[in-house]
């Protein structure tokens, strides 16, 4: 502790420049907590994917339609005691930008399969009852104000009616609830039937069955087994599991781990340039200060201790803040990422890539005081 | 009488490329406790390498240093370092204080090596100060005091562990006449009432008047006065 005027007064001795390298230190933590934190959050939605439930999807492309025909054949296939199919509708709310995760779904059997979705049983009744019907998300009704009994129109990116237009108006009978994932709180479902009736093509079809496993463990070998039954035909098929599905589905909007590192990896290595060479720079300037440390009885090894500790000071106390900042700021990325808070494993993360920069670049610095020779220093060399 | 300081048939060279520049060859010195004596001699003629010595910022080729008691030449580098916190002080010709701290942060370095408490760092800084007379510029930076003052937070430095010897390197090089009769005034002082041993290197006649005893330094031997042409 009683240390701590020395390390600071080194940092102090040159304020614009400490200042900006600080400045620099923590903008670069606040784009690892936001980035990394994003990403940690998506990563969640993967690791709390089900494994007993199968996605089978077209083999082209996920947007690719399969044919309604393929549901008798997939339920011979054993091991498997549920099925249902979902589409993808496109939907968005008045404005583009008010997209709406909106799903026609076969009401009767979509729902067993998503145990974690939490309905009344009257509101799911009255959507089986309602062509119009509408179930949403509580997170969603609560951005738009929606309650039971609303009527609500929708407009399609995808599906037009025969006569050209794509608003589709659905009567709201019920709102459900999604525990612990705001992302699927925020989802719509209405009938397939009301959806293939009004839609100008594709009738027929759907986007991807979901079969639920009889036994988890068997996941490979009923997929094998789906995807077999359609080998060589026009609609060939490909079954994953929710986890494969949910990291294929990610994939489309780019490898998010993979940009997130290179972002944070090309920030970090411009930052490694950067504060080394200013502290490089700042300690060949103060060699002469830790001769004296040394002439008073500093040793060699103290005079190390120094260097690193500030040099930890410096990017601890930058890294503290920056993602600091980045927790204070992660509440409004809710709605994209749909997590509250920054994850704590991004924090320690930080916190290690903090001490690792402060070591990386304090390291030759530090070596190159421990080894002054004092009485080169004071003649000057 | 001990001895403060013992040198015997210390040699020293340095190695310039290939050629080997011999600056002590065999010097002998005897510094009794108590004495404030002053080292004078032509430039290059090896006064700061003898200072060096003395202080155990350097070591000889061969000879015997015996310093305070202790064969200061068969310590390790970490045993060297704790060795001068405790027992030298050292006063420089441009004084060598740390620019980013304030006077007594200065005066309290060599107290950070020792196991005194807070309060107990501060008693002695405050006794140290007084000593110099700054107490008034306590919170100041070097560069806001003048070369004097300057040189005495420096002494104040030197004195804070209480060391028995004070080692000076033309410590009045870069005051003017009136300034430098100051400070030497201080440094006999701390000779005739504290009992500090002192030994100082200067070009300066008047300097060395206030010391008790001069030696002269001339390729790399000493020479005694009376021997002098
Ligand atoms: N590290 C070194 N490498 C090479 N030569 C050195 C080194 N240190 C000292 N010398 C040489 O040793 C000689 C004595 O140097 P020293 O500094 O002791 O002289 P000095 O008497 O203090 O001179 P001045 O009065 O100019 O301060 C000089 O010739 C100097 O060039
Ligand atoms: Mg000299």
């Amino acid at each position: 502790m009683k240390y701590i005027p020395l390390v600071w007064s080194g940092l102090w001795r040159k304020r614009t420049r400490t200042i900006l390298t600080f400045a620099s230190i923590v903008v670069a933590f606040l784009l690892f907590g936001l980035l990394q934190g994003v990403n940690a959050a998506f990563g969640v939605g993967v690791q709390s994917s089900r494994l007993d439930r199968l996605y089978v999807q077209s083999r082209v492309s996920f947007t690719d339609p399969l044919p309604m025909g393929h549901l008798a054949q997939i339920q011979t296939v054993k091991g498997i005691d549920g099925i249902s199919y979902a589409n993808w509708f496109g939907g968005y709310y008045q404005d583009q930008k008010n997209f709406v995760f909106s799903y026609p779904v076969e009401a009767e059997t979509y729902f067993a399969l998503y145990p974690e979705i939490r309905i009344p049983p009257e509101q799911l009744q009255a959507l089986l009852k309602t062509r119009t019907g509408a179930l949403v998300g509580s997170e969603l009704a609560r951005k738009f104000g929606w309650k039971i009994g609303d009527k609500v129109p929708l407009k399609s990116q995808i599906w037009t009616h025969p006569d050209g237009t794509s608003d589709w108006v659905f009567d709201i009978v019920g709102i459900f609830d999604w525990p612990g994932d705001a992302n699927q709180s925020r989802a719509f479902y209405f009938n397939h039937t009301y959806f293939d009736e009004g839609r100008a093509f594709g009738k027929g079809t759907v986007g991807w069955y979901i079969v639920h496993l009889a036994d988890v463990t068997k996941g490979p070998e009923v997929g094998k087994a789906i995807d077999a039954l359609f080998a060589n035909s026009p609609n060939e098929t490909k079954t994953q599991n929710e986890k494969e599905s949910t990291q294929a589905f990610l994939r489309q909007f780019g490898d998010i781990n993979f940009i997130v590192s290179s972002i944070i990896g090309a920030v970090f290595f411009t930052l490694l340039f950067l504060t080394g060479n200013t502290m490089m720079q700042s300690i060949r300037e103060r060699l002469p200060e830790f001769a004296i440390l040394k002439t008073l009885g500093f040793t060699d090894g103290a005079v190390l201790a120094l260097v690193l500790a500030e040099s930890l000071l410096l990017c601890l106390t930058a890294a503290l803040i920056g993602l600091g900042l980045a927790a204070l700021m992660f509440p409004y990325l809710k709605a994209f990422v749909g997590v509250l808070s920054l994850p704590l494993q991004v924090v320690s993360l930080g916190g290690g890539l903090a001490v690792l920069l402060a070591l990386v670049i304090g390291g030759i610095p530090a070596l190159k005081a421990k080894k002054l020779v004092i009485v080169d220093s004071l003649r000057g060399q | 009488m001990a001895l403060a300081v013992e040198l015997r048939q210390v040699v020293k060279h340095y190695r310039r490329g290939k050629e080997m520049v011999e600056v002590l060859s065999g010097l002998d010195l005897a510094v009794p406790e108590g004495e404030f004596l002053a080292i004078m001699g032509p430039s290059g003629s090896g006064k700061t390498t003898v200072l060096n010595l003395i202080g155990g910022l350097d070591r000889a080729n061969s000879g015997s240093v015996t310093v305070c008691g202790e064969r200061i030449d068969s310590l390790n580098g970490a045993g060297l370092a704790r060795w001068r916190s405790r027992h030298v002080g050292f006063i420089f010709q441009f004084y060598n204080l740390m620019p980013g701290l304030s006077a007594e942060r200065n005066v309290e370095l060599p107290l950070l090596l020792t196991h005194l408490s807070r309060a107990e760092r501060k008693a002695h800084v405050d006794i140290a100060l007084e000593v110099v007379g700054l107490s008034d510029r306590r919170r100041h930076k070097p560069s806001e005091l003048s070369g004097g003052q300057q040189q005495r937070i420096a002494i104040a430095r030197a004195l804070v562990a209480d060391p028995t010897l004070l080692i000076c390197d033309e410590p009045t090089g870069d005051l003017d006449r009136q300034t430098a009769d100051e400070i030497l005034v201080l440094l006999q002082t701390l000779n005739r009432r504290q009992g500090k041993t002192i030994v100082m290197v200067t070009h300066d006649q008047k300097a060395a008047d206030y010391a008790s005893r001069q030696v002269h330094v001339d390729k790399g031997m000493l020479i005694a006065p009376e021997d002098r042409p």
